[in-house]
């Protein structure tokens, strides 16, 4: 790892004009696997890759629900996205005690936003070394919004972050333009070919390291989803019609990715370039 | 209004922070079945504030909440206990059992010992083992595990009715025969009609709306509840416990 | 006249302000001093007060009037009060009660207001939720035994949905197609509900006027601490506009035929 002269107090900037340790923060993000967002008119969802320590291992949790309407996943430190996930629950529960509404999502973004840049700002504090893709629905309909460290928000049509997003970003943008209008189930499968982007080598998306979330009216796959579309997550079975609907990549040999899903544990992540996170 | 004429020495008005609002709630156990049911009239004194006023309420797919008394602070013990039941809910990622909602609504109750909500909880459901409980409690969060229970401004006209007609009290069985612990969910509505058109009829502060929720234990069919008018499902699954919720109009007079 | 039976009969005690004719002031008083006398001192009574408000469902939204009289005990103090305010885009809120709590109430309200203004992003407060917000300010006043001493209508129409309740010093609230506080709560609702109920999605704003007014009219007949001068809120789904004063058309005629008070019992 490299380092700088000014890089011991997030509060000092460089001669360069930088905050070094905001950087290493979102070099953090980029250590955690990886999550997706898209939108269409209707829906928005998350897709994103667990990790496992080893097949004795349990897969990390990288979804959490906030509200009935609002749901993130994360990159990075997850203990501090567990604080920051909390916050955005005691935000979400207060507008109901006070307002009885739901939050507004980008006001819910913009809440940790602002949390997450006064740690850039004060002394003797660090910033969070954790980013979400937050989706949500509210009166103006579907969100996507990428929050990092850094205290910046965004809202997209899609959007991924963590380890090789880079990736994933070139599948999206290169396809974006077909999600407004999409239903639910092309929206998922371009997704998961996003999200397949970031696997390295030899690797697959499974049923155990695949979670899906979405807010926004049923699919055709899904049972007992309130008629409000509420934001649920989906793992573990439910998620292997959507996983059949992928198309398998070019030059893979065909079939393979339909085929896979059910059995292929994980080899263990050691070695593996992708730094395990601290739990 | 207050009465004139205990006044003694200076003195000077002051501010109450209670009031009573009246209506009654009632809730009857089964065997696989739960039934929840409250007026809808609110009043204070002689004047009826509103006809439609909820005085139940579905916490979970298994647990619903009946609440009566000052209705200010019904309506914010009722948010406080969904509110717990959601971080419930973020924590574990399933619905609280009903028994430990009970628990959960003694120990808010009781932690405001000294400032009560003034209100009578009933809380209805299943349990953990498929079957039908109503618990029931007092302001300061005394609570008990019953068959049936009424409270509420007809408490009075309704509770010995209950009892003669859910614990057979002050009846004897034909020779040879027993009474049964629990009714057929048919009865059991039928019970709940009565109780509210009786109550209805004699206590001028219940009436206007009956609201009845129905919670079936898991797998339970719907036998009892078929050919019901304005039957309203409310469950969020269909391969767990079910509640409905069946609306009726009581007298306005 | 006391609408419970059970104080009829009973000696009247002249320290006792039944008729609320006057704030109660607090005396000198040589009797014994309980040990929380010199404590902090918080509401025990309102001092300027406003009477009814009136509120009602039409067709197009909801109508709602109140008169510009506060008076200080039986003195008509201050004639020309509102006591209707506009909340934001979608609402109007109504208060009777102590005027100078109403004004305490209407600048949290502005905050409110202007704060979510800022926001810019087409999340404005609705009826729905200012009604929520001033339930939990209520509520959370009285529970500190220091309650802001009103009883408030909010009236409102936002997408397509009207909507309008009430809320009171205690936190009590509830909804209704017709509302009423105060004196008005005896007098005018039941003629509201006679006029109204059933007849929400029919009615039009000049039948809603017309019933508003002779609701503000038996008031003003029947009410001691009303006034002839009043102003009437219309929210649709165009907006909220408060009218200026207008005055009620009243006759006496029939004052000249009344015996059996005062001097003249002929």
């Amino acid at each position: 790892m490299f380092r700088n002269t000014y890089d011991s107090d997030n509060t000092v900037f460089s001669p360069q004009g930088r905050l070094h340790q905001v950087e290493y923060a979102l070099e953090a993000v980029k250590q955690g696997s990886a999550a997706v967002g898209l939108r269409s008119k209707t829906h928005s969802i998350l897709l994103a890759l667990k990790r496992s320590t080893g097949e004795l291992a349990s897969y990390q949790q990288k979804m959490f629900r906030i509200d009935d309407h609002v749901g993130i996943a994360i990159a990075g430190l997850t203990s501090d996205a567990r604080v920051l996930s909390n916050f955005m629950r005691q935000q979400a529960m207060s507008e109901r005690m006070v307002f009885n509404r739901p939050v507004p999502v980008n006001r819910l973004v913009s809440a940790i936003a602002d949390k997450a840049q006064w740690n850039t700002q004060e002394y003797g504090r660090r910033p969070y070394g954790v980013g979400f893709l937050v989706i949500g629905q509210d009166q103006l309909g579907p969100h996507l919004y990428e929050f990092s460290p850094s205290g910046n928000s965004y809202e997209y049509y899609a959007m991924s972050i963590g380890a090789r997003s880079q990736s994933a970003k070139t599948y999206l943008e290169k396809h974006y333009e077909s999600f407004m209008d999409s239903n639910l189930e092309d929206l998922i499968r371009h997704g998961l070919h996003a999200l397949r982007e970031t696997l390295q080598q030899d690797k697959e998306l499974t049923i155990n390291n695949t979670s899906i979330g979405i807010v926004g009216p049923a699919s055709e796959h899904e049972k007992n989803v309130p008629p409000g579309g509420d934001f649920r997550i989906l793992e573990g079975e439910v998620i292997e019609p959507f996983l059949k609907t992928m198309i398998p990549k070019e030059g893979a040999e065909s079939g393979t990715a339909a085929a896979a899903p059910a059995a292929d544990p994980q080899p263990p992540a050691a070695g593996d370039e992708d730094v395990q996170m601290g739990e | 209004m207050s009465s004139l004429n205990d006044v003694a020495g200076p003195q000077q008005r002051q501010f109450n922070p209670y009031t009573e609002n009246g209506g009654t709630i009632l809730a009857i156990a089964g065997t696989d079945f739960s039934v929840i049911a409250g007026d809808t009239r609110q009043s204070e004194g002689y004047n009826i504030q509103t006809r439609y006023a909820p005085k139940v309420f579905r916490l979970t797919d298994r647990a619903v909440l009946a609440v009566n008394g000052f209705a200010a602070d019904g309506n914010m013990f009722v948010k406080k206990v969904k509110q717990r039941l959601e971080w419930y809910r973020h924590a574990h990622a399933k619905d609280m059992p009903l028994h430990a909602i009970a628990r959960l609504i003694q120990t808010m109750l009781y932690a405001r010992r000294f400032f009560p909500y003034y209100v009578y909880n009933i809380l209805g459901g299943i349990e953990d083992d498929g079957s039908g409980a109503v618990y029931s409690f007092d302001p300061v969060g005394s609570y008990e595990r019953e068959t049936c229970r009424a409270a509420g401004a007809a408490q009075s006209l309704v509770q010995p009715f209950l009892d003669n007609q859910i614990y057979f009290k002050n009846q004897q069985p034909a020779p040879g025969t027993s009474f049964p612990a629990h009714l057929p969910l048919p009865i059991v509505l039928k019970l709940v009609i009565d109780s509210f058109t009786g109550a209805t009829e004699r206590h001028i502060e219940v009436g206007d709306g009956l609201e009845m929720y129905v919670v079936l234990a898991k797998g339970r069919d719907l036998s009892g509840l078929e050919g019901i008018v304005g039957l309203q499902e409310l469950s969020t699954k269909s391969d767990g416990e079910r509640i409905f919720v069946i609306r009726r109009e009581l007298k306005k007079d | 006249m006391d609408h419970f039976p059970t104080n009829w009969g009973r000696p009247r005690n002249d320290a006792f302000d039944a008729y609320a004719t006057f704030p109660i002031h607090q005396r000198p008083s040589n009797g014994p001093k309980d040990a929380f006398s010199q404590g902090v001192q918080r509401t025990q009574q309102p001092i300027v007060t406003g009477t009814s408000v009136l509120a009602i469902k039409f067709k197009d939204g909801i109508m709602m009037a109140a008169d510009n009289l506060a008076s200080y005990g039986s003195l008509a103090r201050f004639k020309d009060v509102q006591r209707l305010q506009p909340v934001g885009e979608y609402t109007v809120i109504g208060a009777g009660g102590d005027m100078s709590d109403f004004q305490y109430i209407q600048s949290l309200l502005d905050d409110l207001v202007v704060e979510e203004f800022t926001n810019q992003d087409g999340h404005g407060l609705g009826p729905k939720e200012i009604h929520e917000y001033l339930s939990q300010v209520m509520y959370g006043r009285r529970t500190k035994i220091n309650p802001l001493w009103n009883s408030i209508l909010v009236g409102g129409v936002k997408d397509g949905q009207r909507f309008l309740a009430y809320v009171d010093l205690l936190g009590t609230t509830y909804s209704a197609s017709t509302l009423a506080t105060g004196y008005g709560a005896y007098i005018a609702q039941p003629l509201l509900r006679r006029a109204v109920e059933g007849r929400e999605d029919t009615l039009t704003q000049e039948e809603a006027t017309k019933i508003i007014e002779d609701c503000m009219r038996v008031l003003f007949y029947r009410d001691a601490r009303s006034l002839n001068k009043y102003q009437i809120a219309t929210i649709t789904a165009s907006g909220a506009s408060i009218s200026d004063s207008k005055a009620l058309e009243t006759s006496w005629g029939f004052a000249e035929g009344i015996r059996g008070y005062g001097a003249q019992t002929q």
